[in-house]
């Protein structure tokens, strides 16, 4: 098993969700991150003082699927997150040693 | 009595009311989220204590007589030998109810007292910013007043400084004050080093908005009836205001390359403040062209703090100081029925100097006193955990995540007074 991880802009998750219903990922997990890349943040004036915005809002997904899927999978997120522009992101894939079912206790593939 | 006129300062009134919870959003929305309230409650906290002052004593102190120039005397002491019935004349010669003017006035008091406190945000003790500021308009605000409204030397200076709504004894007054008093709190730990965003901007323009709409009170019920001066302050309240906006954007852009929020609102209140005094002595293009310089000058000053290095945290100093001096001066030269020249300037450079003076000094020692006596400061561990937690033991907003959902949802009535938590130090 393999574990996708992806840190994107926040207005891709629409777009990312669809993908990975199409591709028929059962489920995942999304919570609200913050960071920043190599573009860093942003800066805002308030009356003529400057204040850096370093880290800059993102969404971090987590997927988790079978080996054979991993990297066609982690594709079909960056196609779907790609907007072009600086700041979209990184998608990543690590290996998993097991996953649990919480309801049936089902272990591994069966549980995904 | 004059019906009109009356209803009309009354309506002011209530008009000038609105300016204090209006400045207290305006303020409040530039603090950062931890001290929201107690800059919301700074400001409104003046509506309590200087209103029950100006009835006690205030009023007298400002209106009634006058010793030597300098203040009124004491026969007015609670509102005494004022009924219903007692009228005064207003400009236009009509009479109105003497407790009209009074209610009228005090509200200007209130929000002088309330303008200081965008300069000292997040930092000091509740309890001391309320007797300071009691001490305050006791001192200083009230003989003020008088110098240029209750018949004091101001108004005797020949040809008299023109104040028309309180560029002198309200904006100058409150920017010196807020001024004296910064310099003796200090600045905020962190000043210059951490970021100290404004929590909510469109706070800030819902008060600007409010002291906007307020302020037609502020100026136009000055006249005391309805008359073409007030229409002529109402029309320049608008014009200057609007102009003022541009004129902190243009600068801004030029500066910084965006068209801020908070530029637009800090535009319109340094409009407002630099038309106050004048308003009813200029024309519509004086109107605009004082505006239009206050906007910008004013936008150059709040920069002022970080190269002198004092923390007036919301730039009472450089939008009400140094547009409640424009707006004094440029009267001068651009006052229109006859009055204008370098007499009428030489006027106006005294009276601005010498609120300037009396209110610095004043207010430096009074700060200083309190800071000896109970203290101004509140700790730095409040200051920096928070002042609402610490000082009203409440908080402006509920972010409930997982963190803050381990409390317990228990009898909020202490059994005993005794057993509640001391809130103020």
């Amino acid at each position: 098993m393999k574990l996708i991880t992806a840190v994107v802009k926040p207005h891709r998750l629409d777009e990312i969700k669809e993908a990975l219903q199409a591709f028929g990922v059962q489920g995942l997990t999304v919570t609200e991150a913050s960071g920043y890349g190599r573009q860093r943040g942003h800066t805002e004036v308030y009356r003529g003082a400057e204040y850096t915005v370093d880290l800059v809002p993102k969404i971090r997904i987590e997927v988790l699927v079978e080996d054979d899927d991993a990297e066609q999978l982690v594709d079909v997120v960056v196609k779907a997150a790609r907007t072009g522009k600086i700041g979209d992101g990184k998608v990543w894939a690590v290996p998993v040693e097991t996953a649990v079912r919480v309801r049936t206790g089902e272990r591994g593939p069966d549980a995904l | 009595m004059n019906g009109a006129d009356t209803g009309f300062v009354l309506i002011s009134a209530a008009l000038v009311m609105l300016m204090t919870p209006g400045l207290a959003l305006f303020y409040g929305g530039m603090v950062r989220t931890k001290s929201v309230l107690n800059m919301l409650m700074m400001s409104f906290i003046s509506l309590g204590i200087v209103t029950v002052l100006w009835v006690l004593y205030g009023h007298s102190i400002a209106f009634s007589g006058d010793l030597g120039g300098f203040m009124g005397n004491f026969d007015m002491i609670g509102m005494k030998g004022v009924n219903p019935d007692s009228l005064m004349e207003n400009f236009a010669g009509e009479k109105i109810p003497v407790l009209a003017f009074s209610l009228f006035q005090m509200l200007f008091a209130v929000i002088t007292a309330a303008l200081m406190s965008g300069a000292l945000a997040d930092r000091v003790k509740f309890s001391s910013w309320m007797v300071f500021i009691a001490l305050w308009v006791t001192v200083v605000y009230f003989p003020v007043a008088h110098w240029v409204w209750g018949g004091g030397w101001l108004a005797k200076l020949d040809p008299a400084v023109i104040d028309f709504a309180g560029g002198t004894a309200v904006h100058i007054n409150a920017g010196v004050g807020a001024l004296a008093a910064v310099l003796v709190v200090g600045k905020r730990v962190g000043f210059k080093k951490d970021p100290m965003r404004p929590h909510n901007m469109p706070l800030v323009l819902l008060g600007t908005a409010l002291l906007w709409f307020g302020w037609f009170g502020f100026n136009a019920g000055s006249e005391l009836g309805v008359d073409g001066t007030t229409a002529t302050m109402a029309l320049n309240t608008q014009v200057a205001t609007g102009a003022a906006m541009l004129g902190w954007l243009i600068y801004e852009r030029i500066r910084h390359g965006a068209f801020t929020t908070l530029g637009a609102c800090s535009g319109a209140v340094a409009g407002l403040v630099a038309i106050t005094p004048s308003g009813g002595n200029v024309n519509v293009f004086g109107a605009m062209l004082i505006g239009v310089v206050a906007g910008a000058v004013c936008s150059w000053a709040v920069s002022l703090k970080f190269k002198l290095g004092f923390d007036d945290s919301l730039d009472v100093v450089g939008v009400h100081l140094v547009g409640g001096i424009l707006g004094t001066l440029m009267v001068g030269f651009l006052a229109i029925n006859g009055t204008g020249g370098l007499d009428q300037f030489i006027s106006q450079l005294t009276g601005a100097g010498a609120v300037i003076g009396y209110t610095f000094v004043v207010t430096l020692i009074l700060a200083f006193a309190i800071q000896k006596t109970i203290g101004f400061r509140a700790t730095e561990d409040d200051e920096v955990g928070g002042i609402d937690q610490a000082q009203h033991a409440e908080t402006g907003y509920d972010f409930s995540g997982v963190a803050s959902s381990g409390s317990s949802v228990s009898a909020t009535v202490p059994a005993t007074p005794a057993q509640s938590k001391k809130v103020d130090a």
